[in-house]
């Protein structure tokens, strides 16, 4: 029974932290380089950019979901095993949002590493 | 990819995997939370180990940003993968959770896939830190300010 409810838990920290990645991701490149606008525009200009970005406070809402589904997760399960399992699961899950969302180009090379992410998080739960 | 982005995306690893130890770390003191127990959630934040968790996840998402900023979603969560192994090694040492045979192996093979990802556009020279030709955001420069 305390298997179901964090196999749940990982289900749910999946689901919100893809949806988050995403946004995250997208807001990011809205913003641009962080080093080089660091320097050329100061730090506060990096932090008012992001804090205004709609996509960055999206994300931030679904890591929020994300987050309190690890804690509850991690009171349920061993760290070594709900952390990772999301975590993998969370990377493939990913590298398909941000190739159909984010237009990424993801490689023959990223997806052999999905499979063998995939397989990894099979032996974690086994 | 300077040495200073190499240090961006090591701060991501170790700050991730530090800040989920102290997490579960404290979240063991706090015991099973049912469901409708929800409320008590807000109360763990009191737990130093948790209060310290967040701050190095804090310290984990600023970096993850800075490295979102110039690096692919796809590159960036690969590059970072070496955290599974230092969480491994913590669980195991600090934390004296049972780390199996299988787990080892299930780590190994996860650490085998993301660090192939990640070598794999370097050595076929496709710059993993640039946007690939149909990637479609605006660029910086013609962006509107938000």
């Amino acid at each position: 029974m305390k298997q179901i409810y964090t196999w749940g838990a990982v289900a749910a920290i999946v689901l919100a932290s893809t949806i988050g990645d995403v946004l995250l991701s997208r807001a990011m490149k809205q913003v641009g380089d962080v080093g080089e606008l660091w320097r050329t525009h100061g730090l506060l200009a990096v932090v008012g950019r992001t804090l205004h970005n709609v996509n960055f406070v999206l994300g931030i809402l679904a890591m929020t979901v994300a987050f309190y589904s690890l804690l509850i997760g991690l009171s349920w399960g061993d760290v070594s095993l709900v952390a990772p399992a999301s975590a993998s699961l969370t990377f493939v899950a990913t590298a398909v949002a941000a190739k159909i969302f984010l237009h990424e180009r993801v490689d023959p090379h990223r997806w052999m590493a999905a499979l063998l992410v995939a397989g990894g998080v099979a032996l974690l739960a086994a | 990819m300077t040495f200073r982005k190499y240090l961006v995306l090591a701060a991501v690893t170790v700050f991730g995997a530090t800040g989920d130890s102290l997490l579960s770390r404290g979240m063991k003191d706090a015991g099973n939370i049912s469901l409708h127990q929800l409320p008590d959630l807000i109360l763990t934040i009191l737990n130093p180990w948790v209060l310290a968790g967040i701050l190095f996840l804090l310290g984990f998402f600023a970096a993850y940003m800075i490295a979102l900023s110039w690096a692919d979603l796809t590159y960036v969560l690969p590059a970072t993968s070496l955290g599974y192994v230092l969480l491994a090694l913590i669980a195991k040492f600090l934390l004296h959770e049972q780390v199996t045979a299988t787990r080892w192996l299930g780590i190994i093979l996860i650490s085998v896939g993301v660090g192939f990802v990640t070598r794999g556009p370097a050595l076929t020279h496709h710059p993993p830190l640039r946007q690939p030709e149909d990637y479609d955001a605006e660029p910086v420069s013609t962006r509107a300010e938000l």
